[in-house]
């Protein structure tokens, strides 16, 4: 397979974001301020062609760069999760962006800057791969935190990110030098081939580092603390991005990673992630009572969902990773439809978002009340909803692991966490109705039904997203 | 005919009970008054057809109620001379109270809610009678209690009816477990609850000894002491009594039916019916005895000092009572069973009198505010005199003649005095009965006079104040023509005593007529030489009873005995209340003890405050309070919801917006990480 062919088969929708970004650059650069709505458009062409290229591409599994970078259906799952993510937040943006005066060509750029860096750091096989992702990754999200560089909170938010992100950056150099040192390579699989048997513990260090860092990037707790102020602080088409494409990239390679590099000390990385899981879990349970603001309450959502997909990851199994992979897709579409919803909430121009703002939303817009309340109860994992089933498949792996304590946690932080879903119910369908919501564009309305439609009909056929999972969890064996 | 009088009822429960508000008041009225009154009509041909004619007994299986192991359970309707009795009694009073009710309540909201609960009381009545099981029997015993609870409680908005509902709700609970305990002990015993199956295995098992609490009982014994429990609690014997007289609280149509002439009367007939085990264990029967005999004297003497005109027939009633269970503790069920037949008629006829006066005195229930009632209410005064009549048995010994009491309770009085001979508790039982029988015809000669002569009271000087009407008193005063309308118009308008519509007038007639007759034409077929072709074995007597011979060969100065006291109390009452009126006062003050002892209900009520009621609360507040609240509340739901609360709140106050804060949970998060690994690898 020569160079060019291997591109065109296995590194096609990266070349496509790749090619394309750099047109749309140009494009914003000659035409200024005006080109924000046809950037946006084509972003979103691109995003959308790169799903077509990963739908109609390769089905075959190739190494490439000299083992740097690995395309197998695993990545392809996730990619496709990660781009659906990218292309709803391009879709649901330029409202929001052009209101706010926002409406810069730069941010869909961003969005397509930062969707190469996560598609490569889901196919990274080796750790400079893996850390070229991340940062690519990064930067373009530390740029979009701050979108709004006039607004004080938005700006703090970038730079609180932006710090903390070169923090955990380093820590995950630390933990990638630490392997080396004691591997003697960068590679995944020889990584694997070094460290077998009982490890020293300069690998556990590394092991340990690599892991803060990544779980920094999917916000587990401890890890987390940036995302509540930074979710709250950017503009909240940003903070749907934030809590979509990246969750998908930092997840996937915290996957891949444990699985390829550590398949033979299971035991200890299972003790970390067993630990992440819990923290984030209980964390996202506790401290989302408290909130007020419906951006802060997704951001602890989003925590407390990422410790569920890190219970499936700590099975340390096939069926661990379909849980797991399972969970990815439908924590994508209750995240996107429930920004969908948080978008829509503008009164006489202005956004808002207070929870008392829903309140009485069934009295004002009925269906909207319905769709959003379908969305709590599926956050929640109300059965047959299909959050209950992204829970049911990776807590059904982590008994059948044997880690009863950390499935009954999980089912308790379950517990805790719906009362603060179901107060969001309450408030939409008893409180006095607060003023209502101006009419939302089409593109909001859409994906707010969309998603709302397949959480309530997973159920009913859930097997092309059971089957690309277990082909997924297949391929990482 | 036998399913369509038990389910009749049950229809029209169902149609008032769940259409009535939209087929309204006056259909739920029509369509219960009429289902009863067909059943009424059947209930009389079973009656001429099984008890008097030559029908045989039967007990068709409607269906399988459950299986499990030995243990099998049918839905049967069992009818045989009993049944045909009590079937009449409780359909004949429900119809007429039916009816009644229709001019008694006319005013009420709630109508076919009422209507549906008298349809629902009888239905259960009648499954109870015709139970061919104990299941079956346990069921109509509940289902009777249940209705009684809902009707004494019908006025809900009243607090004294929720307790009077309450209080006979819990009152027949301690009745009712010893009845369950009972069917357990007879289902041990005989493998069976069928009454044709237990029946037959009693002989068999006559003296087995069972060994409980480290003591031997005998086991029929037991067992019939236990199923007695339960009779004592339905038909408030002494102990149990506490719950009747207030359940005076609900409806007068209700007492009239419930508390007086059917549900009361339930034990009476558990004990005929089962009178093949109680035949076996002699020593429940004079249990049976000695508690008829307490009660009887008992609850009259409560009833000389009640003012309150209802609960003096409640006291009359719990007293009566205890006549039926002193003829059954002598072996003379089919006197009991008389006592209750006639009793029926007479009491039932003095509720709904009570009634009559209560609706012409605009809900005035307290006899010290009436007086001089006989020429305004003609109609009511003549009828409540024959049921006093029948009530205090007048009638001229050894002749047939005699109001219905006259026979069925001067029979149980020569019955006590005969089986005496054999057994001591019976002559007490005898004294007491006599005695009661002089307070009988006192307190209800009392409530005559006091309610109908004298002078007329019941234009006090607040009435005249409040309603300013007193110049229209007497133009109303003979107004017993009044139909509904004009009642509905100015019915709260003044006090003007008037007389009842027709529609509750009729009902006192018809019960007139049983209560003046039902003694001398029945007489000889329940008690006398139809006997057997009566019965027709539906009583069973033992081979040594013969009671029913032992009682006519009993010294005349017996049959005399209550006829005697019965004149004594009227005598009584007629100097006291009517010629020396004053002297009810002057006794009272003369004995103040025995006045405030026999007022205050021989502090029965109080004494169980004390013993029960108080400690039940203290420690239900105590499980409340203590076990619920600070226990299970605090260490589960609030204490957990508390802790989530701490949870979040310290997790909200971690977040505190600076940059190192949140570097330093990292750093710290790896730390403890790395620690976790370091120390696992030392160890």
């Amino acid at each position: 397979m020569s160079f060019s062919t291997a591109l065109a088969h296995h590194f096609l929708p990266e070349t496509i974001l790749a090619l394309g970004v750099l047109a749309l650059i140009l494009i914003g650069a000659w035409r200024g301020t005006r080109a924000f709505g046809l950037v946006n458009e084509l972003a979103a062409g691109l995003l959308g062609l790169a799903i077509l290229a990963l739908f109609f591409g390769q089905t075959s599994e190739a190494s490439l760069f000299e083992g740097a970078f690995v395309d197998d259906a695993f990545a392809r799952f996730v990619k496709v999760l990660t781009l659906v993510g990218s292309l709803v937040t391009v879709l649901m943006s330029r409202d929001y962006l052009q209101r706010a005066k926002l409406g810069n060509f730069e941010f869909p750029v961003l969005v397509v800057l930062s969707t190469i860096g996560m598609l490569l750091l889901v196919s990274a096989d080796n750790l400079i791969a893996l850390y070229l992702g991340i940062e690519l990754m990064s930067l373009a999200l530390y740029v979009a935190a701050a979108f709004d560089r006039d607004d004080a909170r938005a700006s703090e938010a970038g730079l609180k990110y932006f710090v903390l992100g070169a923090l955990s950056s380093g820590m995950l150099l630390y933990g990638a030098s630490l392997l080396y040192g004691f591997s003697g390579t960068i590679s995944f699989d020889g990584i694997a081939k070094a460290i077998t048997g009982a490890p020293p513990l300069g690998v556990i260090f590394g092991l340990v580092f690599v892991l803060a860092g990544l779980a920094f990037k999917m916000s587990a707790a401890p890890f987390h603390m940036w995302t509540p102020d930074v979710y709250e602080g950017a503009p909240t088409p940003v903070t749907a991005f934030f809590a979509s494409a990246p969750k998908m990239a930092a997840v996937a390679i915290t996957t891949r990673i444990v699985f390829t590099a550590f398949p033979g000390i299971v035991g200890q990385w299972q003790q970390i992630v067993i630990f992440l899981a819990i923290a984030s879990m209980l964390l996202g349970s506790f401290a989302a009572i408290g909130q007020t603001s419906i951006k802060r309450l997704m951001a602890y959502s989003s925590i407390g969902h990422m410790g569920f997909a890190l219970v499936g990851l700590a099975a340390g199994n096939e069926a661990g990773v379909r849980g797991v992979a399972i969970y990815l897709a439908i924590y994508l579409v209750m995240t996107l439809g429930a920004f969908a919803a948080i978008l829509q909430m503008r009164v006489e121009g202005r956004p808002v978002e207070k929870i008392s703002d829903l309140s009485g939303l069934s009295r004002n817009n009925g269906t909207a009340a319905f769709f959003l309340a379908m969305l709590m109860f599926s956050l929640a994992g109300v059965p047959p909803l299909a959050g209950f089933f992204a829970k049911y498949y990776v807590l059904l792996a982590a008994v059948d692991a044997g880690l009863y304590p950390l499935a009954i946690i999980g089912v308790l932080a379950s517990a805790i966490s719906a009362f603060y879903y179901l107060r969001v119910v309450k408030v939409i369908y008893f409180d006095e109705p607060a003023p209502a919501f101006d009419q939302s564009p089409l593109s909001l309305r859409a994906v707010l039904a969309v998603s709302t439609v397949f959480l309530l009909g997973f159920w009913l056929y859930p097997a092309p997203v059971v089957e690309a999972a277990t082909a997924a969890a297949k391929s990482l064996f | 005919m036998i399913q369509a009088i038990v389910f009749l009822p049950l229809i029209g429960f169902l149609i008032a009970g769940l259409f009535g508000r939209r087929i309204g008041a006056r259909a739920s009225e029509l369509v219960t008054t009429t289902l009863l009154f067909i059943a009424a009509g059947f209930s009389w041909i079973v009656f001429f057809d099984v008890a008097l004619g030559h029908g045989h007994a039967s007990a068709p299986v409607l269906a399988n109620w459950f299986t499990s192991g030995k243990l099998s359970v049918d839905w049967a309707l069992r009818v045989d001379s009993l049944t045909a009795v009590m079937l009449v009694v409780v359909n004949t009073v429900s119809a007429l109270v039916h009816f009644y009710s229709i001019g008694y309540m006319h005013e009420d909201p709630s109508r076919p809610r009422f209507f549906a609960y008298l349809s629902l009381f009888t239905f259960a009545m009648l499954s109870l009678v015709t139970a061919d099981n104990l299941v079956q029997m346990f069921f109509g015993w509940e289902g009777v209690g249940l209705a009684s609870y809902l009707l004494i409680g019908f006025w809900y908005q009243k607090p004294s009816a929720n307790a009077a509902a309450i209080k006979a709700f819990v009152v027949n609970r301690v009745g009712d477990f010893g009845f369950a305990l009972g069917i357990f002990l007879v289902f041990q015993l005989t493998q069976s609850l069928s009454f044709e199956q237990v029946f037959a295995a009693v002989p068999g098992i006559a003296g087995h000894k069972i060994h409980v609490f480290g003591a031997d009982f005998d086991a029929l014994t037991l067992a019939t002491f236990l199923l007695f429990i339960g009779a004592m609690g339905k038909s408030a014997q002494f102990l149990l009594h506490t719950w009747l007289p207030d359940a005076m609280e609900g409806p007068t149509p209700v007492s009239a039916l419930i508390h007086a002439a059917t549900m009361v009367t339930a034990g009476v007939f558990m004990v005929a019916r089962l009178s093949p085990i109680f035949e076996y264990a002699p020593d429940t029967l004079a249990f049976v005895t000695l508690i008829g005999a307490i009660t009887a004297f008992f609850a009259a003497t409560i009833g000389l000092v009640q003012n309150d005109i209802k609960r003096v027939i409640a006291y009359s009633t719990c007293s009566q009572l205890g006549y039926m269970f002193v003829a059954e503790g002598v072996g003379a069920y089919s006197l009991g069973v008389f006592h209750l037949f006639t009793h029926a008629f007479f009491k039932a006829l003095l509720f709904l009198g009570a009634g009559s006066v209560i609706h012409a005195m605009h809900h005035e229930q307290d006899m010290r505010n009436m007086g001089g009632l006989w020429n305004k209410i003609p109609f009511t005064f003549a009828m409540m005199t024959i049921g006093t009549l029948a009530l205090t048995g007048v009638g001229i010994p050894g002749t047939e003649l005699g109001f219905a009491g006259f026979f069925s309770k001067d029979a149980i009085i020569e019955a006590a005095f005969a089986a005496g001979e054999h057994r001591s508790v019976a002559y007490l039982a005898f004294i007491s009965t006599v005695v009661a029988a002089g307070l009988t015809s006192f307190y209800s000669w009392r409530l005559v006079f006091m309610t109908f002569f004298g002078k007329a009271k019941e234009s006090h000087a607040d009435a005249r104040a409040a309603h300013g009407h007193d110049d229209h008193t007497h133009a109303d005063a003979h107004a017993h023509g009044h139909d509904d309308h004009a009642h509905d118009d100015h019915g709260h308008g003044h006090h003007a005593p008037h007389e009842s519509p027709i529609v509750m007038l009729i009902p006192l007639a018809v019960l007139a007529v049983g209560a003046v007759a039902a003694g001398a034409v029945f007489m000889g077929d329940f008690a006398g030489h139809g006997y057997d072709e009566f019965w027709k074995g539906a009583l069973y007597t033992g081979h040594d009873n013969h009671i029913l011979h032992a009682m006519h060969e009993i010294p005349h100065w017996v049959s005399y005995a209550a006829t005697v006291m019965m004149i004594l109390g009227f005598l009584g009452a007629f100097f006291v209340y009517q010629l020396a009126p004053g002297t009810a006062q002057k006794i009272a003050h003369a004995f103040p003890r025995l006045y405030r002892f026999l007022l205050n209900k021989w502090y029965f009520d109080e004494l169980y405050d004390a013993i029960f009621v108080r400690p039940a609360f203290a420690l239900g507040r105590l499980l409340w309070k203590g076990g619920d609240g600070r226990i299970i509340d605090g260490l589960g739901p609030d204490g957990i919801a508390a802790r989530v609360v701490d949870g979040a709140r310290l997790a909200v106050k971690l977040q505190t917006g600076y940059v190192y804060h949140y570097a330093f949970a990292m750093l710290i998060g790896v730390a403890a990480v790395v620690t976790w690994f370091v120390a696992g690898g030392l160890r």
